[in-house]
């Protein structure tokens, strides 16, 4: 039968099927106030034409990163998307909202989530990646949750410093109804953690130290240190970091990380109105069957060839049921696969011609600004890849829609955020972030707005 | 291993008793309703277990299964063959496939299981 039409033929033909002779006898079980008694408050109903005109007219009134200027940071960038991750993923043997569910049919997808797993691994220094998860946010939590799997210890986790906000309140909804202490500790002068409050909050019970890198503020934080006092306690470190900056960075794996997780926004992913967008998930072998998601395993076939199946799915909800490691067992398909073909457009080369980028214009733009009378770069001395907080000379919620008005968006603002220890007074405070895509003009023509 | 010398709970796990120590594993039944085994995980040694309380699990490539502590103590030993290597107790459930030895805290709680014949009995019936 169509799918797109509920004739009355066919309506009756499932109720009698079903063996009941109305639609009201079907939903007579939902008691009669919780009905709805009338029609959908929707206007009426449009011709084609009339729609796709009406669409038009409230599609014009969007403006996003291709009709602006986009220096903002706090998470999703204006990175540059190669048309190929366009072409490839809008084929339609791939484009769907939908993971492909009997997925052993679907060679293609599952391969392509296989190479997407191999290039995870190789830009975390980690050796196995899950397929995906649904955002950076999330992939915090599920780590974390992973960390207490792993190390059996529930009592407390760590949060060091300039966590994203954001993840640290997805973090807390998850755990806040456990018995499990959510410790942050702050950021000290240099805008990184303060590694001495650090080592004397990781106890016995510490299941992991979070930390990302580069932080919420810009600033690289020293991932070594951190694994050294965590790893002191037999803790579990996990590293949330920009796949971009891993063009110039170490890689997390490298410097002592146990899971390192991400958002993928980065990697050939639109900003798109804030999602969906993609949850990066990488850890040692150790810890694969605490994983979760979906994983896709590489075999051969009765013939021999070489071919791609959902593999350990046995620590999955439709199999251990309560026991799943975790609620999340399917992915972000069409999302992994823009990373996918991102990635193997960009190769190691591509990521590190876009890092050295941002890099060199992330610090044209701060030496600029810095210039400015009543503007002060914080942490100046630290290191950093392509965003930074500026101090303004007035409130930065009023500095933001200045600059906005001439098509030039800047921040967020940091008192838009739950505060971060150790970040007091942050109504001046705001993030810009400078990517490969910005020009010399661009930056200079924010320098004047900022006058 | 003489299968009559045992006891048996009827979650499957076999228990063979020297003095107050415990060695315990799952039976060929119990292996072979699980099919192809894929990877055992074991309690850690030290850990204490009441009697029912789930202290491992036995994954195969379609399905999950607890292993629930026959007898109430402390586990002492794991064995060390078992993990992503599953031959062991594939071929060997009641030898060399063993799963924990424990510190058996109430030596009363024999009493509770069923001798080789009760155990087969028990097995005839969930067959069916």
């Amino acid at each position: 039968m169509s799918y797109l039409f509920a004739t009355a033929t066919e309506e009756q033909a499932m109720l009698s099927r079903i063996g009941v002779d109305s639609i009201d006898q079907l939903l007579q079980q939902i008691p009669k106030p919780l009905q709805l008694d009338k029609l959908l408050d929707l206007p009426p109903a449009l011709s084609e034409m009339e729609l796709e005109q009406h669409l038009r007219q409230l599609a014009s009134q969007s403006s996003g990163s291709t009709s602006r200027t986009c220096f903002q940071g706090g998470g999703a960038y204006d990175h540059y998307i190669p048309s190929v991750v366009d072409e490839i993923t809008g084929r339609g043997e791939y484009y769907t909202a939908y993971t492909p569910y009997q997925a052993e049919a679907s060679q293609g997808t599952l391969q392509a989530f296989f190479e997407y797993q191999t290039m995870i691994c190789q830009l975390t220094g980690m050796q196995v990646s899950n397929a995906s998860l649904y955002e950076g946010g999330g992939s915090v939590s599920e780590a974390t949750l992973m960390a207490m799997r792993t190390t059996g210890r529930t009592g407390r986790v760590v949060i060091a410093g300039a966590l994203h906000p954001e993840y640290t309140q997805v973090l807390r909804t998850y755990v806040g109804h456990t018995s499990t202490e959510v410790i942050h500790i702050p950021v000290g002068s240099d805008g990184t953690v303060d590694l001495t409050k650090l080592a004397g909050a990781i106890d016995e019970n510490t299941a992991a130290v979070i930390v990302q890198n580069p932080n919420f503020l810009g600033n690289i934080e020293d991932l070594a240190a951190i694994a050294d006092l965590t790893h002191a306690k037999e803790s579990l470190m996990v590293v949330s970091t920009d796949p971009i900056s891993q063009g110039l960075l170490a890689r997390p794996g490298d410097l002592g990380a146990d899971i390192v997780v991400a958002e993928g926004q980065s990697l050939g992913i639109p900003l798109q109105f804030g999602g969906p967008y993609l949850g990066i998930l990488a850890c040692r072998n150790d810890f694969i069957r605490r994983m979760p998601g979906r994983l896709i395993g590489e075999t051969i076939d009765r013939t021999g060839g070489r071919c791609f199946v959902l593999s350990l799915q046995a620590r999955e909800q439709h199999i251990r049921r309560d026991k799943a490691t975790s609620n999340i067992c399917t992915n972000q398909g069409l999302m992994a696969l823009r990373a996918t073909m991102f990635m193997a457009q960009m190769g190691p080369q591509g990521f590190r011609e876009t890092a050295e980028l941002c890099l060199q214009k992330a610090h044209y733009a701060a030496t600029q600004i810095a210039a400015l009378p009543g503007y002060t770069i914080l942490f100046s001395e630290t290191p950093k890849f392509k965003e930074f907080v500026i101090q303004a000379p007035q409130s930065a919620q009023t500095l933001i829609e200045k600059v906005a008005k001439a098509g030039v968006d800047i921040g967020p603002a940091l008192s838009q955020f739950a505060p971060i220890p150790g970040m007091a007074d942050t109504e001046n405070l705001l993030l810009v972030a400078v990517t490969e895509q910005r020009t010399k003009a661009q930056i200079d023509h924010l320098v004047n707005l900022l006058k | 291993m003489d299968l009559a010398a045992l006891k048996y709970a009827k979650t499957h796990e076999w228990v063979a008793i020297e003095g107050d120590v415990a060695t315990v594993g799952i039976t060929d039944f119990a292996v072979q309703l699980l099919s192809d085994l894929v990877y055992i995980d074991l309690p850690k040694p030290g850990k204490a277990l009441k009697v029912g309380e789930s202290c491992g699990e036995v994954e195969s490539v379609k399905a999950v299964s607890d292993v629930y502590a026959p007898l109430a103590g402390v586990v002492t030993e794991t064995n060390p063959n078992l993990g992503d290597n599953t031959e062991p107790l594939s071929s060997d459930p009641f030898g060399n496939g063993w799963l924990i030895k424990m510190k058996v805290s109430d030596l009363s709680g024999l009493d509770q299981l069923l001798d080789r014949a009760s155990y087969e009995k028990h097995c005839e019936s969930e067959a069916h």
